[in-house]
C-alpha cells in the first residue's frame, strides 16, 4: 500500500519576507515577481505539486 | 442426457447470443483486449450450459445437480471481485481517475450479464420443453429462439441505466478569474496560481453548467462518485491537457451550494464544446450514486 500526504503546503515561495513567519514548509525568496514566478514553476514540476496563489505576494505549493 | 439435445443446444446458443449482446467493445475501453472479451466469452458459456442443463436435470429427477446453481451464483461474484480489484489496480494509472462508484458498477454489471445470460438459456430451455408438449419438436425449438431473443431484447430493457442528460440539462458555462479563482458562473473552483495557467483556462478551458432536474437528480449528481464518472468520461473521451507535473488541468466539479448546480470545467485536447455538452449527457447515472429522496415521505414532505 502506498502512503501520500495530501492537501499539505510544501513549500511557500513569496518576495515579501515580511509575509512569512516560520512553520514547516521551506520559503523561497525571490527578488521579483519574474524570479517568484520561475521557481514556483521549478518547485512545482519537482514535487508535482500545483500553484496556488494567496494575493500577498506569496505563492504556495501543494500536492492534491 | 442425449434425448435432449433439443432443449440444451439451443438454449446455449442463445445463452451465447445473449452474453455477446452485452460484451462491447466502445469508448469505455473495457473490457478492451482480445484477452478480456475472450475471458468473458468463455465465462458466457459456462454460464448458459448451467442455465441450459438446469431443467433437463430436473426431468432426469437429478435434484443434486441443481445444486450447481448456486456453484454458479458463487463463481459469478468472484467475477466481481476480479473486475473490480484489475479495474482499481489499473485506476492508479489513470491520468484521471474511474473513481471507486464508477469500478463498483462496472464490476456489478459483469456479475449481473453472466446471471442474465444463464437465465436466457434456463427461460429457453423451460419454453423449449412446454412448446414441446403442444406443437411438433421443430416449432418448439424455433418458437423457444424466438422466444429467447425477446427475452434479450428485454433484459437490455431492463438493466440498461439512466444517463446524466436524462437527469438534468446541461448549458455551456462562462470561465472567469476572481483573483486567483477560477470561477465558472460566478461558482468558485478552484485557486490557480501562474497567471500562465490562467490565460490557458480563459483561451482553452470549456466548461458547462449541469441543472438537475428535479431533488432526485440533485441529490444524485452531489454524490462525489457520480462527479468523478463525469470527469473521467470527458477526459477519456474529448483528451485532457493535464499531466503528472500540470496538476493545474486537471478537470474540476464544483456544487452551487445554494441550487445544486454542478459546474463542470475541463481544458481538453478536442475544444469543442457541443461535444463536451454530448459527453457529459452521456454518462451513466451510476447504481451506487442513485439517489430517491422524492419517494421517501420525508422527502416528498421537504421539496414541496
Amino acid at each position: 500500500m502506498d502512503i501520500k500526504i495530501k492537501n499539505n503546503i510544501l513549500a511557500i515561495v513569496t518576495t515579501d519576507e515580511s509575509k512569512i513567519i516560520g512553520g514547516d514548509a521551506p520559503v523561497f525568496l525571490a527578488k521579483d515577481e519574474k524570479e517568484r514566478e520561475n521557481i514556483a514553476i521549478l518547485l512545482s514540476k519537482i514535487t508535482l505539486g500545483m500553484i496556488h496563489e494567496l494575493e500577498n505576494g506569496c505563492y504556495v505549493i501543494v500536492r492534491h | 442426457m442425449l434425448k435432449y439435445n433439443y432443449i440444451i443446444i439451443p438454449s446455449i446458443i442463445l445463452g451465447i447470443i445473449s452474453r455477446l449482446s452485452m460484451l462491447r467493445v466502445d469508448y469505455r475501453q473495457y473490457p478492451s483486449y482480445p484477452q478480456g472479451v475472450f475471458s468473458h466469452f468463455t465465462l458466457g458459456i459456462v454460464s448458459s450450459s448451467l442455465g441450459a442443463v438446469a431443467l433437463p436435470a430436473l426431468l432426469e429427477k437429478e435434484f443434486s445437480a441443481v445444486t450447481f446453481l448456486a456453484l454458479a451464483a458463487q463463481q459469478f461474484r468472484e467475477v466481481r471481485n476480479l473486475e473490480r480489484q484489475s479495474l482499481e489496480n489499473i485506476d492508479k494509472t489513470e491520468l484521471v481517475a474511474r473513481g471507486t462508484a464508477y469500478i463498483e458498477d462496472i464490476a456489478k454489471a459483469f456479475e449481473a450479464r453472466n446471471y442474465m445470460t444463464m437465465m436466457t438459456s434456463l427461460f429457453v430451455s423451460l419454453a423449449i420443453f412446454i412448446f414441446d408438449k403442444l406443437l411438433i419438436r421443430s416449432y418448439s425449438i424455433l418458437l423457444g429462439g424466438i422466444l429467447g431473443l425477446l427475452i434479450i431484447v428485454l433484459f437490455h430493457k431492463i438493466v440498461s441505466r439512466e444517463l446524466i442528460g436524462e437527469i438534468a440539462d446541461i448549458y455551456p458555462a462562462k470561465i472567469s478569474f476572481k483573483g486567483p479563482i477560477l470561477t465558472v458562473n460566478g461558482i468558485g473552483i478552484t485557486n490557480i496560481g501562474l497567471t500562465e495557467s490562467r490565460e490557458i483556462f480563459l483561451e482553452k478551458g470549456m466548461a458547462v453548467e449541469i441543472v438537475p432536474k428535479n431533488q432526485n437528480a440533485v441529490v444524485t449528481l452531489s454524490n462525489l462518485g457520480q462527479r468523478k464518472a463525469i470527469e473521467h468520461n470527458v477526459a477519456i473521451q474529448l483528451g485532457i491537457r493535464k499531466d503528472l507535473d500540470q496538476p493545474d488541468f486537471a478537470p474540476y466539479i464544483s456544487r452551487d451550494p445554494d441550487t445544486g448546480n454542478l459546474v463542470f470545467v475541463i481544458v481538453s485536447m478536442e475544444n469543442d464544446i457541443e461535444y463536451l455538452i454530448l459527453a457529459v449527457k452521456r454518462t451513466l447515472v451510476l447504481e451506487s450514486a442513485k439517489r430517491k429522496p422524492l419517494s421517501s415521505y420525508v422527502g416528498k414532505k421537504a421539496a414541496d
